[in-house]
């Protein structure tokens, strides 16, 4: 799975989930928020969504603006952990996402 | 010696006779010119804040003037009424216990609460006792996320992360608590012609700490512009019971007990107080910190918090919103 097509996942989560389905364009780059995309709640949604898409645990110390807070970080962070875990959770990857907007 | 100038914790000293003598006005003008009412009803929780604004209230219409409402409920401290007749009976003011808990029963408040917390852990029954906290967000980058702590009938407790569901099911049921304290306070106000009053000091009201249409719904507000340390300030030359300046402030929300601390603030509401000044004055971190007790990167990241915080604050203080001014 390419950083690219996990960043355009992520955004389709997000745009669904926390802006009504209207892509605002933000950057990849983009802080959620300071952007005001996703506030602590929303954090926690996005922690369930990674789980269950990517069958990823995502540990409490994990739960980090560094690894969370921008689509740039969730994909590093992704790849991070899938790499490590390649194996195991391969066979959890959905390819496919809610919403069509990406 | 440093040139930087260096913000001492004094900042936040009131002269309390002044002030006092101004919000007394405030609330005669409020009630007598503004609202057209008749007295103040206050919900006292035994907390210092509350307990303030009683003593205000009586000092500015007369203790025959206000009623002093208790709403205690299954999860409530005794200490909560208890402390909270004695500001009744230091004014000589009426006062009603009005127990919420049949009210929270019917809207299935704690079983909604107990169905979320089963979410995450599923044992969690009869005997059992919780209560939600943050971690610590003052030592590192992290996001305000809440925790459950739970502990079982023989006195083990543990701590699980909350997932997004359980967490604003807990939220949205515990909630109920704070509305339905307020209906019984407006059903009060409808009843005698009175106002209801708020009790939120300016770091509750800057920073969010209510619930909407629940604590956060007053006629008005008379302690909301100060900061902590001053309500503690006012208490003392108002003559609030010593007990009531002493107690440690809390939720009084979740069956553990639970301070301010570890549900919203993260740090010692005088520490909090303090950084509040010094976001709201544009003091650089570097030149609080020693006053806070905290180091140069611990303020910025209370800096941010009080930021994102705001932000989240904006949707809880807005009334509805029209398309059109009319």
């Amino acid at each position: 799975m390419q950083t690219g097509t996990i960043a355009q996942q992520v955004r389709g989560f997000i745009v669904e989930n926390f802006l009504l389905g209207q892509d605002t364009g933000f950057n990849d780059r983009d802080s959620f928020l300071e952007g005001g995309i996703i506030d602590s709640t929303g954090v926690l949604q996005l922690v369930a969504y990674l789980e269950e898409t990517y069958g990823i645990t995502v540990e409490d110390e994990e739960v980090t603006p560094e690894n969370m807070d921008s689509l740039n970080n969730v994909s590093a962070y992704l790849c991070r952990k899938l790499n490590i875990t390649a194996e195991a959770s391969a066979p959890g990857i959905r390819e496919s996402v809610s919403g069509g907007n990406v | 010696m440093s040139t930087r100038s260096v913000i001492s914790a004094d900042v936040l000293r009131i002269d309390p006779a002044r002030e006092t003598e101004r919000i007394v006005a405030n609330i005669r003008d409020i009630l007598l010119n503004q609202l057209k009412r008749k007295g103040a009803v206050i919900g006292v929780s035994g907390g210092i804040d509350s307990s303030v604004v009683a003593f205000l209230c009586a000092r500015a219409l007369g203790k025959e003037r206000i009623l002093v409402l208790f709403t205690p409920e299954t999860d409530s401290s005794s200490d909560s009424l208890r402390l909270g007749r004695m500001v009744a009976e230091s004014l000589g003011a009426r006062s009603v216990v009005e127990d919420i808990s049949p009210i929270l029963r019917g809207a299935r408040c704690y079983e909604r609460r107990d169905e979320s917390i089963r979410r995450v852990v599923p044992e969690y029954g009869e005997g059992y006792k919780s209560k939600i906290v943050l971690p610590n967000l003052i030592d590192a980058d992290r996001y305000a996320i809440f925790s459950v702590v739970v502990q079982s009938p023989n006195g083990e407790t543990k701590k699980v992360r909350l997932t997004a569901d359980a967490y604003l099911g807990i939220v949205a049921a515990t909630n109920f608590k704070q509305r339905a304290r307020k209906m019984i306070e407006y059903y009060y106000a409808d009843l005698l012609q009175y106002a209801v009053a708020g009790t939120p000091n300016r770091l509750e009201y800057d920073q969010g700490f209510f619930v909407k249409n629940g604590d956060g719904a007053a006629d008005f507000k008379p302690i909301a512009h100060l900061y902590k340390s001053q309500v503690f300030e006012l208490a003392a030359y108002l003559g609030v019971p010593e007990e009531i300046q002493r107690r440690l402030p809390t939720t009084d929300t979740y069956s553990l007990e639970q301070s301010q601390e570890e549900f919203y603030f993260s740090l010692p509401l005088a520490k909090m107080d303090l950084c509040l000044y010094g976001k709201n004055n544009g003091i650089p971190a570097a030149a609080l910190a020693p006053a806070a007790g905290l180091d140069e990167k611990q303020v910025e990241r209370v800096y941010g918090m009080i930021e994102s915080r705001r932000k989240v604050t904006h949707y809880l203080h807005a009334g509805p919103l029209l398309v059109e001014q009319i």
